[in-house]
């Protein structure tokens, strides 16, 4: 059979990619219509909580970014959508940590979920940052006293010489473009692995008999 | 099989969640419900509590508020004893940067915003705005003289202006001074009528969005710093996790916060330098939780896991009383 001729049966790239994703993803995984019965609990309530806060973010901030970063400051409902895109933050991070700390008394990493830990580790350092730079774009009082006391850290460790926190622009561009892609793409990552691995199974009792794998997950 | 294979599939082998046993659930209702329920709890706290904008301090508000501290810091800005002035890399070679023991991160970063605080700050703007023939005269005579005699009279006038208070109006005239307060003066003026404020942002072209100029010159005075004090935003008061009024700011900075307030960082002339060093190593070992001895076992020793998953223990409990306890009697039948 020739290259092309296999190539056409398999699909190449594209058919290898298809199959990869429907085996690591199938829809039953994908889009579950069960969960496992040790699945109840209000801790599993902030991960859901979490990401819906998230898209409120990112919906306030991108109705702020349409009128331009000076609007809110002139127009009575511009604040209000500031003070939407302030509250949707707290919320955000308020459910993130403590879903956060529901993953850790978990030890939610056990059986290969290694990579779904630090995926949701970063994703929130980039959350910190993200609101941080949000901080400094607000164009007001706050702005000002949080550039010019975080320049000295970030300054102190080099991130001063390419990280400009009194550059306005390049500030906003961070904060509108840069940091949420990146805590995007993390959140769709943390979220496909918690799909394709499942929740992680309760923690075996002390004398209780290990299930299957338990002990390589401990 | 060998045992080799044995023990990786032990290894790689994780229990499957559903091996636990299963029910309904609707992962799109619930996903609904919680856009919903954030939804409404976002459009009420911003209706209730609304969000905290207050006005920022320009050159000009600062100068007329306070002309003598204006001055006094136009003044460190000539002579280079600013804090800006001295602070070392990003903005000029002035000091090598703070340091996390012998390694000088800053320095080896190098200068990337050069700023030279006499001419940015003072004769640049004085001399790109048309001025009066005694100003342009003062301006002459200040950049055509020798370092040393630029010392002398910025000098003489700061002993001057610190007898006085801090008022460049109570300053008798001396030439001891040279063309000192004739340019501080007119820097005053210039400041007060808000032409300082566009001179500092648009050095360099028409569109601008970098306001490093200005936001140094305003950190170098006292007004911004008696302000921040007055809304507990200071380093000493757990600074930029606060926000201004009683609006909660960024808490999560809790920890970086943190040390500011205790020894060694609270006096150390690296402080913020070991405060990045420790949150970094800190936020690694965050990253890296699970593969940290100790830490990792946590959960085991703090049992919250217990109540997290009770509903989970409690069935175990009961399905090892019933298989403890062996089937039910069956009570014996006459006749059979």
């Amino acid at each position: 059979m020739s290259e092309e001729t296999q190539e056409g049966a398999t699909g190449g790239w594209t058919g290898a990619m298809r199959r990869s994703a429907v085996k690591a993803f199938p829809p039953d995984k994908l889009l579950p219509d069960t969960q496992p019965k040790y699945v109840a609990s209000w801790i599993y309530v902030f991960g859901v909580l979490t990401l819906a806060a998230f898209l409120v973010v990112l919906g306030t901030g991108g109705v702020l970014a349409l009128k331009g970063p000076a609007w809110w400051h002139t127009s009575g409902f511009g604040h209000y959508v500031n003070s939407l895109h302030l509250w949707s933050v707290e919320l955000f991070m308020a459910f993130m940590v403590i879903h956060l700390w529901g993953k850790f008394f978990m030890a939610a990493w056990r059986g290969r979920r290694v990579l779904t830990w630090i995926t949701g580790a970063v994703a929130f350092v980039g959350s910190v940052g993200t609101a941080f730079t949000g901080y400094l774009v607000q164009q007001n009082f706050d702005s000002q006293w949080i550039s010019t006391q975080a320049k000295d850290g970030l300054n102190a460790v080099g991130i001063g010489a390419f990280f400009n926190v009194t550059d306005f622009g390049q500030m906003l561009m961070w904060h509108i473009v840069l940091l949420p892609l990146v805590v995007g793409i993390l959140v769709v990552l943390h979220i496909l692995m918690v799909r394709h691995r499942g929740v992680v199974p309760p923690i075996a009792l002390p004398g209780q008999e290990l299930v299957a794998g338990e002990e390589a997950a401990r | 099989m060998s045992m080799r294979t044995m023990t990786r599939r032990a290894r790689t082998a994780e229990p499957d969640p559903y091996s636990y046993g299963s029910r309904h659930y609707d992962l799109v209702k619930e996903f609904t419900i919680a856009l919903v329920a954030v939804l409404a709890l976002t459009f009420a706290l911003a209706a209730v509590f609304s969000s905290p904008d207050e006005k920022p301090m320009t050159i000009a508000s600062w100068a007329k508020a306070d002309p003598g501290d204006f001055t006094a810091t136009a003044l460190a800005e000539l002579d280079g004893s600013s804090a800006t002035a001295g602070y070392g890399p990003p903005y000029n070679a002035a000091a090598d940067g703070q340091k996390i023991g012998p390694l000088a991160l800053a320095k080896a970063l190098g200068v990337t915003h050069p700023i030279d605080t006499a001419q940015d700050f003072v004769l640049g703007p004085l001399g790109s705005a048309p001025q009066v023939p005694d100003v342009e005269t003062a301006l002459k005579q200040y950049q055509g003289a020798s370092s040393d005699q630029q010392t002398k009279w910025t000098g003489a006038y700061s002993d001057a202006l610190t007898k006085a208070g801090g008022d460049p109006t109570k300053v008798a005239a001396s030439p001891d001074f040279g063309p000192t307060p004739v340019l501080l003066a007119q820097l005053l003026k210039q400041a007060q009528t808000g032409s300082l404020d566009g001179a500092l942002l648009s050095e360099g072209g028409f569109y601008q969005t970098d306001y490093t100029l200005p936001l140094l010159f305003l950190a170098d005075g006292s007004d911004l710093a008696a302000q921040a004090d007055n809304e507990h935003l200071s380093g000493d008061q757990w600074g930029m996790m606060n926000e201004t009024g009683n609006f909660p700011g960024q808490a999560w900075l809790w920890l970086y916060t943190f040390w500011y307030q205790i020894s060694p960082y609270n006096h150390s002339d690296n402080a913020d330098a070991l405060v990045w060093g420790t949150m970094m190593v800190l936020t690694l070992a965050f990253v890296l939780v699970p593969f940290i001895p100790g830490v990792r076992s946590i959960p085991r020793l703090v049992p919250v896991y217990r109540l997290i998953w009770r509903e989970h223990y409690r069935d175990q409990r009961e399905q090892e009383r019933l298989r403890t306890a062996g089937p039910p009697d069956i009570p014996a039948t006459d006749g059979e």
